[in-house]
């Protein structure tokens, strides 16, 4: 062969890594959420429990062998709450094998982190975006010339600091403000949300401006040469220009958010609840994995692949509609 | 021939902001009623920043030195104010609804045809479902669009060919009635045949406002303006009536020029 | 005028936003610089975790990068290469796709994928781990960046290579390459500074190590998770050198990026 062809052909083969690497992601999370994914089912999206022992009787479910280390004690006390009937089902004396009786099951359900995500998400992007755009806007029509470089490179850099420097300072500077201002508690849904917004926020701007100066200079000239405000040519002209950009980076920044482990994971607690409010604590899918990975057993370990697995998918779907749908041809 | 100017520029210099030198020196020039004045000369002698100087769409960049007067007259008041006067936010926006500006390629606005004619109308408050409409009409007619457009207000103006975006962007400045159009270099993007049409429509619409035209292409200033300035770095070298200035110029560098001596 | 009015409302409120914007990332580096230059000393870069100092981490931390851009940038400036010189049609546009997905992928589901692969076959955490997850971070930027920086280079440039006799690949490496040789290397400096911060993949694949190791067999040195250890640790003195560790990352990767617009601008 000569050196040409094989050159190709290893250029080729790096090329398709790419495709081998996403679909062995997809491949080993499927397989390796597989034991939960055929247990759970999809009843895992709504279950809200996390580790939570019930016992079972064992002829009738399939799942019986899995074993689990905690406590016969604790799990007759979760058992008694609310699954009474079939506790009593189980005592019944003509049993021949008592051994079943006190066999157990553990349920692992997603539905918490799965809600923490969203709704961390999605207070990241209420109140990152509104800020977002102004500063986009400020620094493509507002701003004078010399500064608009320092704070765009300002802007830039700060996009580049690692997230767990925005979790840590979080933790010990802002969560503490919005306690005293809102109350509740200072690990919670909302500050966690609020440090992924303001973490989010200068990658949203700085994407956003972008594509908004893309709007040529003689279009704007155009509408002011109308009698425009300067309001009224964002608004009508940059705006609606740049839509498409616009939303297709708000999308980028959607999925970065949703990602996130770091700025979130010192912020959101862990406790896997969610109540009525978002002065409580929570917890996110990348938080479950990162807390829970080290000291998992086989059972919940197949159950956070579950949850990574979705993430995944949630993710992958995100960025796909941003890229297809709204950043088409922009290459 | 009676003659009655509109506006009168006068001893104007003009230096971008942060440029070494000035790109415009001691500019004089008269711009006279319903009339088509042309500027012509080489690329970079001044043509676009005399042109833009007139609406003062300059002033959108900071730092731009200027000094002289560029008088237009107020018809109602029936005396010329010096437009480098303004310094207010609405007088601005009154400036540029009287002096409407043309570009080089057609910039038709993201949004249907109907409404890209309708945005100036607009942001100066017209509301009137009926009156819009009539005015709208009115102005495609006059821009000599509106058989290729009235069956498809409502689509995007960005699906129309080069030459009907640049008569789109014309009926949208034509919408507002202004007193004098800007054109810098209107038809240098586009095919001949549009060309001819956007030319044909220029002669026309000077019935009813003051014309100053940038143009590159020599025919076209001596086929359609009534006066040609020509300019030569930053220097007006000489002004008068189109034929005298393409028949008898007098001065040795216009000559060069429109004989096509270099340039 | 109510036109008017508003207009300078809204440019108000814009201008406000940026402001606030501002205030918080101002707020974040202050304190960074102030808790950060407070804890430092010269200590810290001679001892190890585990005698109160970062000198392991801070290695360890970077011994992965840059076994990671060992690895990812040969295979990603390859891909990159494939996409813009040789390949056309679907199946191209398909990997630039899926590589651009690629990119955004969360960083937490890469260390899940990595700890499956690699981690459970070789029978625990170890640096080798960690240092694939995070060329498996940096293989898509390195291609993008290889494929957009390819295509500034001029037609002209491989055709006049072509027509002096070159074979495709020849040109490629020799000429093509070298025209876009500074793009490259500031978009390969981007890359690492990106990598060098994360803490997500790293977390259960090498995990982090008190002590002082070049083995990576081991689990390794990590600075960002040991900042993840030391900040939820209840001392003041796990705390401090927590922020001692940030402001070093901190300082670290907005130098690399400074680096890399200094290197773009010179060009101009
Ligand atoms: N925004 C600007 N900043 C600085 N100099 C400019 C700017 N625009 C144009 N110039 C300079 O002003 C001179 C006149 O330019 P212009 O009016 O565009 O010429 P024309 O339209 O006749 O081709 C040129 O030398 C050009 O380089
Ligand atoms: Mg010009």
């Amino acid at each position: 062969m000569n050196r040409e062809l094989i050159f190709k052909r290893v250029a080729f083969s790096s090329a398709t890594l790419i495709l081998v690497l996403l679909l062995s992601i997809f491949i080993m999370l499927f397989v390796s959420a597989k034991p939960a994914m055929s247990e759970y089912g999809l009843h895992f999206l709504v279950e809200s429990n996390w580790g939570k022992i019930v016992k079972i009787k064992s002829d009738k479910s399939k799942a019986i062998s899995q074993k689990t280390k905690r406590s016969a004690d604790k799990s007759d006390d979760l058992f008694a709450d609310e699954d009474s009937p079939m506790f009593s089902d189980q005592t019944m004396p003509g049993n021949d094998q008592s051994e079943q009786v006190v066999k157990t099951k553990t349920i692992y359900g997603g539905f918490v982190p799965i809600m923490g995500t969203i709704l961390s998400t999605l207070i990241a992007m209420v109140f990152s975006m509104p800020i977002a755009m102004g500063i986009a806007v400020f620094l493509s029509e507002i701003a004078p010339k010399i500064i608009v470089k320092p704070v765009g490179i300002a802007i830039e850099l700060l996009a580049a600091i690692p997230s767990i420097i925005y979790g840590m300072w979080g933790l010990f500077y802002f969560a503490p403000l919005i306690q005293k201002v809102i109350g509740g508690s200072q690990i919670s849904l909302l500050t966690a949300g609020l440090v992924l917004g303001i973490m989010i926020l200068p990658f949203m701007a700085a994407i956003t401006r972008d594509a908004m100066n893309t709007t040529p200079d003689v279009l704007k000239e155009s509408a002011y040469s109308l009698g425009a405000t300067k309001f009224e040519v964002v608004k009508d002209i940059i705006f609606p220009y740049a839509k498409v950009g616009i939303i297709g980076s708000v999308i980028l920044s959607l999925g970065r958010a949703l990602g996130e482990t770091m700025a979130v994971a010192f912020l959101i607690g862990s406790v896997f609840k969610i109540s009525g409010s978002l002065t409580s604590p929570s917890i996110s899918i990348p938080v479950v994995l990162a807390n829970n990975f080290g000291e998992a057993d086989p059972q919940m370990m197949s159950a956070l692949f579950y949850l990574a697995f979705i993430l995944f998918i949630l993710s992958f779907g995100i960025i796909a509609l941003a890229k297809f749908y709204f950043l088409r041809g922009r290459r | 021939m009676a003659k009655e100017l509109i506006m009168d520029i006068k001893d104007f210099s003009f230096k971008y902001a942060g440029a070494p030198k000035p790109s415009l020196m001691n500019i004089n020039l008269p711009v006279y009623k319903n009339k088509i004045t042309a500027m012509i000369g080489p690329s970079g002698c001044g043509k676009s920043t005399l042109l833009r100087s007139i609406n003062r769409i300059h002033d959108l960049y900071p730092n731009n030195e200027y000094t002289g007067e560029i008088n237009l007259l107020n018809i109602q008041k029936n005396e010329f104010e010096n437009i480098l006067d303004i310094k207010k936010e609405n007088e601005f926006i009154k400036l540029r609804q009287r002096v409407g500006m043309i570009f080089q390629k057609p910039t038709p606005f993201p949004m249907s045809i109907y409404d890209n004619v309708a945005y100036g109308l607009r942001l100066s408050g017209l509301k009137d479902k009926n009156i819009l409409d009539e005015k709208v009409e009115k102005a495609l007619k006059g821009a000599a669009i509106w058989d290729e457009t009235k069956d498809r207000l409502k689509e995007s103006a960005m699906g129309m060919s080069g030459g009907q975006q640049q008569r789109l962007c014309i009926a949208r400045a034509v919408a507002l009635k202004p007193e004098v159009i800007l054109f810098d270099e209107p038809t240098s993007a586009l095919d001949p045949i549009s060309t001819k049409a956007i030319e044909e429509l220029i002669s026309e619409l000077k019935e009813f406002v003051s014309i100053v035209i940038v143009t590159h292409n020599m025919q076209q200033a001596s086929r359609l303006s009534d006066f040609t300035a020509f300019m030569y770095i930053g220097e007006l070298i000489e002004y008068n009536k189109t034929d005298k200035i393409f028949l008898n110029p007098k001065e040795k560098l216009t000559e060069d020029y429109i004989t096509g001596r270099f340039g | 005028m109510k036109r008017l009015m508003i207009n300078k409302i809204v440019l108000l409120l814009s201008t406000f936003a940026a402001i606030i914007g501002l205030v918080f990332l101002a707020w974040i580096l202050t304190t960074l610089f102030l808790k950060g230059i407070d804890a430092i000393n010269w200590t810290l870069f001679t001892k190890d975790l585990i005698d109160g100092g970062l000198r392991n981490l801070i290695f360890g931390q970077f011994v992965m990068a840059l076994v990671a851009t060992i690895i990812g940038v040969p295979l990603g400036m390859l891909a990159g290469i494939y996409l813009r010189e040789y390949g056309r049609g679907v199946y191209v546009n398909i990997i630039r796709d899926l590589n651009d997905i690629m990119m955004s992928a969360p960083s937490i589901v890469i260390g899940s994928f990595v700890f499956v692969v690699v981690v459970v076959p070789s029978g625990g955490i170890n640096g080798w781990a960690g240092s694939i997850a995070l060329a498996i971070m940096l293989i898509p930027i390195v291609v993008s960046t290889t494929d957009n920086m390819l295509s500034l280079v001029p037609t002209e440039l491989r055709e006049a290579g072509i027509a002096l006799g070159g074979s495709k690949h020849k040109v490629v490496l020799d000429i093509v390459l070298k025209a876009a040789k500074v793009g490259l290397m500031t978009g390969i400096l981007l890359a690492f500074a990106r990598i060098i911060g994360e803490t997500a993949p790293l977390l259960f694949t090498s995990g982090t190590n008190s002590f002082w190791t070049t083995n990576l067999n081991n689990a390794f040195p990590s600075l960002t998770v040991s900042i993840y250890d030391l900040a939820n640790f209840p001392t003041d003195k796990a705390r401090n050198l927590a922020w001692a560790a940030s402001f070093i990352l901190t300082i670290t990767v907005l130098i690399i990026n400074l680096v890399g617009r200094f290197i773009t601008r010179d060009k101009g």
